[in-house]
């Protein structure tokens, strides 16, 4: 037996805002009957104050699915789009006290959703971090792209396979797949070292896995050599949107000129070569 | 709020008798049987008698009979022991639907070199004999196909199956882990090589089982130390636990008529009240050939775990095939295999009821699921679309 919290078992047994909703402003479907679990979020957005006044879904799935997705709308109602943005698939596992880490999947799908409703309330103006973005079917059981794997290992931190497929389930049918998801990992984590097609400086709209190899690559070929003949050193930690995780090393560490050469030496780098709207951010 | 306990399949209560008999073997009688004195030659009786008992219920002889820690084990005894007495032949034959004690098995043998046919099974959980046959190679070294099915109670028909393996010449083995005690098992009737057989699905404590070893047949231990049960299985013997399967197994003999008309009619009433009552529902497996205390119905458009919560607030206990239940992300191997549609096999559960079932508690279930089924369905985004399907 799953040993949910408290909470998720108020919101499974009363779920709040489930049903339909008449002209929602905007409306995603997720996941399929296939996988096990499947939402439908829709939500009135007040056109002048941007702000969410309503939502609802309906979830077909186990009791942790439901209960992500009551929670969710619950996180949601009376938000600006701006905030809802901002909330992530922890936000939603944590307002319910935490799940297990098999069911973390249940909270990335309605984070997904989120996503996916904006993304169609915005229509073709905005298309950025959807899109585009879909990339390529990596995992053929599940329907689930490079994009999705990579956004879900960064944004979470994972480093297993098993993590993955507990996280979007990635890998949990016939395992052919797990090469490329350990690839993506790596990929993630900037370990490994890919040749861009295209010249660096070329701007472009890119995936985010292009993106961090590009960032990866900016920091190895240009930053680091730099770096290294003043005695220090950078290791790329993590990106995040446009947030750019560095670790400075030897006499970098606690040199107080560490800001200076964050801002100037890295960030200006970066923003030269990848991504104007870049900013980099230490971690100690 | 007292427990209903349908989950049978995966465990059963321990009956009172069973658990009288087990006691003193926890307090006094705590000798280790191997002993040279009195106090332990009493010990090695009762096993003895233990043994008979078992082969009692299967028409078996005493000598053919061997503890073990659990079915689990039985199974994993039975093929290894088959591959190690038969070193040139590579191969088994099994089908998708074992249990995970045969199924994880042979994937990890397989990973080892063997060769491994899995039968495919029809919609209704059913084997193709001719396939059956034609997969018989000489170089097979056992065949391995269970009694009884746990998820879907479809029960195979074992006496033909070891008699076209016998025809070729083949070690036959059955995990009939669910058919010992809820249905007649005779050993002088069918033809089989091994058996598996658990006492916790018959009223005994988990953690006791037994391997019937057919006369005559090859084997070699599969865990190996000291001389105990003639050197087949070493070990020193779970003493209370295998009186109390002997207990178990004569009980079982007594309630056999018992499984087969009343659980039956309770089975048949749930079952069939919960189609009619429930719309887009469906039995999993052979209506005929199955197990009298199971069944296995889909409900489809909503998932097994959740009713299953549900269920639990009335502490009612069931099972389901559904991925979310067990942590793995694909529903139950045994569904898909009978080719059950995704959207039938997420929402499927399993009701194994046992002697201890009463009418109180099946009108209960009746009258509890479907409001649990129809709460469901008014959240999930396919019953809507099922709906308007169907109106149009
Ligand atoms: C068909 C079948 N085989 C084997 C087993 C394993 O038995 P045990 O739990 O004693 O290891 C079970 C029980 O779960 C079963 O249902
Ligand atoms: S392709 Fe990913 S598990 Fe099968």
């Amino acid at each position: 037996m799953w040993d949910y919290t408290k909470k998720v078992y108020d919101h499974f047994l009363n779920p709040r805002n489930v049903g339909d909703m008449e002209n929602p402003d905007a409306y995603a479907e997720v996941g399929n009957m296939a996988c096990g679990d499947a939402l439908t979020l829709m939500l009135k957005i007040d056109k002048k104050t941007n702000i969410i006044t309503d939502a609802k879904f309906k979830t077909f799935g186990c009791a942790s699915a439901i209960a992500s997705s009551s929670v969710l709308t619950e996180l949601l109602i009376g938000k600006t789009i701006e905030q809802a943005r901002k909330i992530t698939n922890q936000d939603i596992a944590e307002r319910l006290g935490g799940l297990p880490k098999e069911k973390m999947h249940c909270s990335v799908m309605g984070q997904e959703a989120l996503e996916k409703a904006l993304a169609q309330y915005f229509g073709e103006e905005i298309p950025e971090d959807h899109t585009e973005l879909e990339g390529v079917i990596v995992c053929k059981c599940f329907g689930v792209t490079d994009s999705q794997i990579a956004k879900v290992v960064r944004e979470n931190n994972l480093h297993t396979v098993g993590d993955v497929t507990n996280y979007c389930k990635a890998g949990g049918g016939c395992g052919q797949c797990h090469p490329e998801i350990e690839d993506i990992i790596r990929q993630v984590h900037g370990g490994v070292r890919v040749e861009p097609e295209k010249p660096v400086g070329q701007k472009k709209v890119m995936t985010n896995i292009e993106k961090i190899l590009l960032i990866q690559k900016t920091i190895e070929q240009e930053i680091r050599p730099q770096m290294e003949a003043d005695g220090g050193g950078i290791d790329l930690i993590d990106v995040v949107g446009n947030k750019v995780l560095v670790a400075l090393r030897g006499t970098c560490v606690g040199c107080r000129t560490a800001q200076f050469t964050l801002k100037h030496a890295v960030e200006s780098k970066l923003r030269e070569l990848v991504d104007e709207d870049i900013f980099v951010e230490e971690v100690k | 709020m007292s427990v209903i306990y349908l989950d049978n399949n995966a465990t059963t209560e321990i009956d009172p008798q069973v658990l009288e008999s087990i006691l003193p073997y926890l307090k006094s009688e705590y000798g280790n049987p191997s002993g040279m004195y009195t106090f332990a030659g009493k010990l090695k009786r009762d096993l003895d008698k233990a043994r008979s008992q078992v082969a009692a219920l299967i028409n078996a002889s005493a000598e053919e009979i061997i503890f073990t820690s659990c079915g689990t084990e039985s199974d994993n005894t039975a093929l290894v022991s088959a591959l190690e007495t038969y070193p040139e032949k590579r191969h088994i034959v099994t089908t998708r639907v074992e249990h995970s004690a045969i199924l994880n098995m042979c994937k990890h043998l397989s990973r080892k070199g063997y060769a491994i046919t899995f039968l495919p099974v029809d919609r209704e959980g059913m084997i193709d004999l001719d396939e059956l046959a034609d997969s018989v190679t000489p170089s097979t070294a056992v065949v391995s196909i269970m009694y009884a099915n746990n998820e879907t109670g479809v029960v195979y028909p074992i006496e033909q199956i070891a008699q076209i393996v016998k025809s070729k010449g083949v070690l036959f083995h059955t995990d009939a882990v669910q058919a010992v005690g809820k249905l007649p098992v005779d050993m002088n009737k069918i033809p089989v090589d091994m058996l598996s057989l658990s006492g916790h699905k018959l009223h005994a404590p988990k953690g006791i089982g037994v391997l019937y070893i057919r006369k005559g047949t090859r084997f070699q231990p599969y865990i190996i130390g000291g001389h105990q049960e003639d050197g087949r299985r070493g070990g020193t013997e779970n003493v209370a636990s295998i009186v109390g399967l002997g207990t178990a197994c004569e009980i079982a003999a007594k309630y056999m008529n018992h499984e087969n008309t009343e659980v039956r009619r309770l089975r048949d009433k749930l079952e069939n009240t919960l189609l009619s009552k429930i719309s887009s529902s469906m039995l999993n497996g052979h209506k005929l050939s199955r197990l009298p205390n199971t069944t296995n119905i889909s409900f489809e458009f909503i998932e097994g775990e959740a009713i299953l919560l549900l269920l639990d607030e009335h502490r009612i206990c069931a099972s389901s095939g559904s991925a979310c239940t067990s942590g793995s992300i694909e529903p139950s191997h045994v569904l898909r295999a009978m080719g059950v549609p995704f959207t039938a096999a997420h929402g499927s559960i399993r009701f194994s009821l046992s002697r201890y079932t009463t009418e109180q508690e099946i009108d209960k279930v009746i009258e509890l699921l479907p409001p649990i089924v129809n709460r469901l369905r008014q959240m999930s985004p396919f019953w809507h679309e099922q709906a308007s399907q169907l109106s149009s």
